[in-house]
């Protein structure tokens, strides 16, 4: 049986043919200007991964990923930027050494809980732990209550119209509205011209895969079945001695890992982090990713993201005013039309017409052959 | 009746939950010994699916006592409960759709129930053999590799009980096994259940006279959430409260 065998032959197709787009043919086809912005596109590409296994695999729907697209983001950042405020770089402040919003706040020494942030190391550890950790806090309070469905989505986005207050109000200590910027270098390596956008362009591709490994292995185990059992059955998977709670929290801290992987790479692709990420409207953005790549479908969720990035980039050089209608009618389409995204349509249309292997022996033992 | 006896698996005191005021049982006291099949009946709206449910967790009694191998149920968690050996079977046929029926019974197999015991579950030849084992028990041999949205009503019924069985429980709960069957599947899930309550104790919600007389060691008989009457089937059928208010004249 190919059940045992790692993946499936038309899984292992599916992967090759993203790893050939995205090492081989967008590399080729497009200038720096479009790779970068391409790059910028596949970080968000981590958060629909996860919103595939939370939501399509798991029924949660979070509509405030952006939060931990933030906190990934941020954590990124506050490194980057304390890389850059050396004493020499910001002699001109009144207090060198300190980010230059910091000074422009009439703050006079880094506070505390900048200064970890120095090290890459805890910098690379706040990014996966921090919104786990925070994750964990949400999904205890609210899974443990049994609160879910379209309540719990309500209070995710509550959480991240919040938070872009609090880091909007808290402008001496998180850049305010207009975020972290002016990052310059990681480690001592210029991330700002395009040779170094184009090589981060190849750590996201890289770092996606291994996204997306992580969650096929958890949708293949045991895990990934109990989650789909628990989106049709919840009581029956509880009373058969399950503690429900415990896996929703635990996919819910998954995914927004992945969130925050994409918004530490987004800092290093784009070069800044500002609250406009976080908030309401860049949360459902990410659903939209999502549910249009197809949210049972992970490599659907990639090219969700891809696609609808780069429609809204087409879209609003010409049309600003209207994009935001445009993604509104995009998601009540796929909702009503076609529930199951790209990779529904795939499925449905494509797929058949493609001759797999086996698929291929099964139709021809449908209709014989005349005998010779 | 000897309260403290330890020779019972379960023992229900005082029991009391109420809904807003609205007394679902009321009082209620019963005690079941081990490998007994114990048959709950009553009218509509008399409590006994509350019953269930409050042994299981899903409702949290408003005062009484749930005694369960000496363990105390009612302030416990639901997958302690059914950790500490009690099964439960719903009304309605409660099965994973978008899973096969293998994938159904190896989710209740009792092995990997915690979160990374689930992610490093491995499938072995065990695993396998007592799926098998139980797919044959249940008459769903031939629809392992099914999913089970396509199971007939009856089938998903014995699907659920089969979810039962390999979680082995020491007390298995049942709430109306054969209710919208047809008269075949009946005839079959009765074979089934005789042969799956040795070994065991049950609680049985039935409506269906002949059925509950061919299964039950002793019937309780429930009316507005408090205990009517109990004994044998013989017994419960010739009392004049029970005639009144349930079997009918």
């Amino acid at each position: 049986m190919t059940r045992s065998s790692l993946f499936r032959r038309d899984e292992a197709a599916g992967l090759a043919i993203l790893a050939l787009i995205l090492f081989v043919v967008f590399p080729l086809m497009l200038d720096d200007f479009r790779l970068n912005l391409f790059g910028k596109y596949l970080t968000y590409a981590f958060v629909a991964i996860g919103l595939v296994l939370c939501w399509g695999a798991g029924g949660i729907l979070s509509l405030g990923q952006g939060v931990f697209f933030g906190l990934g983001g941020y954590c990124m950042a506050m490194f980057l930027k304390l890389e850059a405020s050396t004493p020499e770089a910001t002699a001109i402040q009144s207090t060198p050494g300190i980010p230059d919003f910091m000074d422009w706040n009439q703050i006079t020494a880094l506070p505390l809980w900048w200064e970890p942030f120095h090290n890459f190391g805890f910098t690379l550890l706040a990014i996966l732990a921090v919104p786990a950790l925070f994750a964990f806090v949400i999904g205890f309070a609210m899974f443990r209550r049994r609160v879910g469905g379209v309540y719990f989505a309500i209070i995710t986005q509550a959480i991240a119209a919040i938070a872009t207050i609090l880091i909007i109000g808290q402008q001496g200590y998180t850049g305010g509205v207009n975020g972290i910027t002016d990052l310059r270098t990681l480690l001592g390596w210029d991330i700002r011209p395009d040779s170094a956008k184009v090589a981060l362009y190849f750590v996201n591709a890289v770092l996606i895969f291994v996204c997306l490994f992580v969650a096929m292995a958890i949708r293949k185990s045991k895990f990934g079945r109990v989650l789909v059992a628990m989106r049709d059955a919840e009581d029956r998977v509880r009373f058969s001695g399950y503690d429900v709670a415990s896996f929703k929290i635990f996919v819910f801290c998954v995914g927004a890992m992945m969130a925050s992987i994409g918004g530490a790479m987004f800092t290093l692709q784009v070069g800044f982090m500002s609250p406009t990420i976080v908030g309401i409207v860049p949360s459902i953005e990410m659903v939209i990713f999502c549910a249009v790549g197809g949210r049972h479908s992970l490599l659907g969720a990639v090219y969700g993201a891809l696609l609808v990035n780069w429609a809204k980039t087409t879209f609003s050089e010409s049309f600003p005013e209207l994009w935001l209608f445009g993604l509104g009618a995009l998601f009540i389409a796929v909702v009503m039309a076609f529930p199951n995204g790209l990779a529904g349509l795939f499925d449905d249309y494509v797929k058949p017409r493609l001759a797999w292997p086996g698929r291929g022996r099964r139709a021809r033992a449908d209709n014989p052959q005349p005998a010779e | 009746m000897a309260q403290n006896n330890p020779n019972f698996i379960l023992m229900v005191e005082d029991l009391t939950v109420s809904f807003d005021g609205f007394k679902a049982v009321d009082n209620l006291s019963f005690y079941v010994e081990p490998n007994e099949c114990r048959v709950i009946i009553g009218p509509n709206g008399a409590g006994k699916t509350t019953v269930l449910d409050l042994i299981c967790g899903r409702t949290r009694a408003t005062s009484g006592s749930i005694g369960f191998k000496g363990q105390e149920l009612t302030r416990m968690r639901e997958d302690k409960i059914v950790h500490s050996g009690v099964g439960r079977k719903f009304q309605t046929p409660s099965v994973y759709e978008d899973l096969t029926v293998f994938e159904n019974l190896e989710i209740s197999y009792p092995r990997g129930h915690s979160v990374f015991g689930a992610l490093a579950f491995k499938r072995d030849a065990g695993v396998t053999a007592r799926i098998e084992e139980i797919a044959e028990t249940i008459f769903l041999s031939e629809m392992l590799q099914s999913r089970a949205a396509i199971l007939s009503h009856g089938q998903k019924q014995w699907l659920e009980i089969g979810m039962l069985l390999i979680q082995d429980p020491e007390l298995m709960m049942l709430d109306e096994p054969v209710a919208g069957m047809s008269v075949a599947e009946r005839r079959k899930t009765a074979e089934l259940l005789n042969r799956i309550i040795q070994d065991r104790s049950v609680i049985v919600i039935e409506h269906d006279m002949g059925f509950v007389a061919d299964i039950a060691t002793r019937v309780t008989v429930m009316h507005q959430g408090k205990r009517l009457s109990e004994g044998s089937m013989a017994h419960v059928q010739a009392d004049p409260k029970v005639v009144e208010v349930y079997l009918g004249h």
